[in-house]
């Protein structure tokens, strides 16, 4: 756990991955052995935690209880800040991501090109990836919000695929939203004047499992979170001179 | 006739209740149940019913003002205040409570992340002498 040049940290929330942590974290490994990785195990009722803890490669912390997956994200954040990672990077649980792809993420913070790169699925790319119509409708009401807001145009607003720079992480650490928090999450970021970036990755359907927004949630997230970004909007310029949370 | 024995009748209800709302409240904050804190606003909003209900020209009056009718209602609208009140109090304190509840956890985590790290590095922990 100690300082190394441009230390990179991989958070990788899950709830009930059974199925697919363990393949995430050899992917994670064989990608790169010098990325530490940390699994946030929010409350599963499987064997997630014990799964992760079990490959040995992988920081794991277990929740007692569920505490959504923003909370899970940052309390990456809150690891990575206390054991002063360079980058962090977000990773989902579920094997939708490709580890090799973390490498074009980590290009634009190695490189300083911004504070936050995110991996979307639609950058510079038609709108091709399978979902339902629903969900189309709120990918591009996200899109055309959030743009709006930040006046940046952001064409992957629900991603959680994301790489953060020390000065992301120590701000999220201390202000990250608690559930459906990626939209929001952009919005907080912008509006505190770290530089967003995004950059085309491919997304695999799932592996296993089963997502945790579908149906009739899907219109109570989009309302939930439509509310957040506003509020979010609204709010006062964070101060950045923050008390320094102590763990 | 009938009418003035109606309103005295909700007038004897309504100070009844008040009075044995009063009572509730404070001997479950007396027996420590409920919070001084949370219990302030209780007991000030049944203090208000309480003198509305017995004080009539004050409730005509107030009545008169907001425009009701029959000036029984108008201890019907305090009481809908009331509890506005209360539970708009009860949603900010529950907020305050999922905020730190989630702080906690958060730090559980951590810690016992950190213990499982240093115990890896330092053997078994053993508290028997």
């Amino acid at each position: 756990m100690k300082k190394k040049s441009n230390s990179v940290l991989v958070i990788v929330p899950a709830y009930n991955e059974s199925q697919n942590i363990v393949n995430v974290i050899k992917c994670l490994k064989k990608e790169n052995s010098d990325w530490d990785i940390i699994v946030i195990n929010d409350g599963s009722i499987d064997n997630t935690g014990e799964l992760a803890e079990s490959t040995g490669k992988a920081f794991v912390i277990n929740f007692p209880h569920k505490l959504g997956i923003g909370s899970s994200v940052q309390t990456g954040f809150k690891f990575a800040e206390e054991y002063n990672y360079d980058i962090a990077i977000q990773f989902d649980g579920d094997g939708q991501h490709k580890a090799c792809e973390i490498n074009r993420l980590l290009e634009i913070i190695e490189k300083h090109e911004a504070d936050v790169a995110i991996g979307s699925r639609f950058y510079k790319k038609p709108f091709i990836f399978k979902t339902t119509v629903l969900r189309y409708i709120g990918i591009r009401i996200f899109e055309i919000v959030n743009s709006i807001l930040i006046k940046q145009k952001i064409t992957d607003n629900t991603s959680g695929f994301r790489a953060y720079n020390q000065k992301a992480i120590n701000f999220l650490a201390e202000y990250y939203p608690s559930d459906y928090p990626e939209p929001e999450a952009v919005i907080l970021l912008g509006k505190n004047g770290f530089r967003i970036k995004e950059v085309y990755t491919e997304m695999q359907q799932r592996q296993g499992g089963i997502s945790s927004i579908s149906g009739f949630k899907t219109v109570y997230y989009m309302i939930k979170v439509l509310l957040s970004v506003f509020l979010t909007f609204t709010r006062p310029k964070i101060n950045k001179n923050v008390q320094k949370n102590i763990i | 006739m009938n009418n003035v024995f109606n309103a005295n009748r909700i007038q004897y209800i309504a100070v009844a209740c008040s009075i044995i709302l009063l009572i509730i409240i404070f001997e479950l904050t007396r027996k420590k149940k409920i919070r001084e804190e949370y219990s302030i606003l209780w007991l000030v909003s049944c203090f208000i019913f309480l003198i509305f209900s017995i004080w009539r020209e004050g409730l005509d009056f107030f009545a008169n003002v907001v425009g009701i009718e029959y000036p029984p209602s108008a201890l019907f609208l305090i009481f809908v205040l009331a509890i506005f009140l209360i539970l708009i109090q009860f949603s900010i304190i529950i907020s305050k409570l999922t905020e730190q509840n989630k702080n906690l956890t958060q730090e559980i985590g951590l810690l016992k992340l950190e213990i499982t790290e240093i115990k890896k590095k330092m053997g078994k922990v053993n508290f028997r002498k």
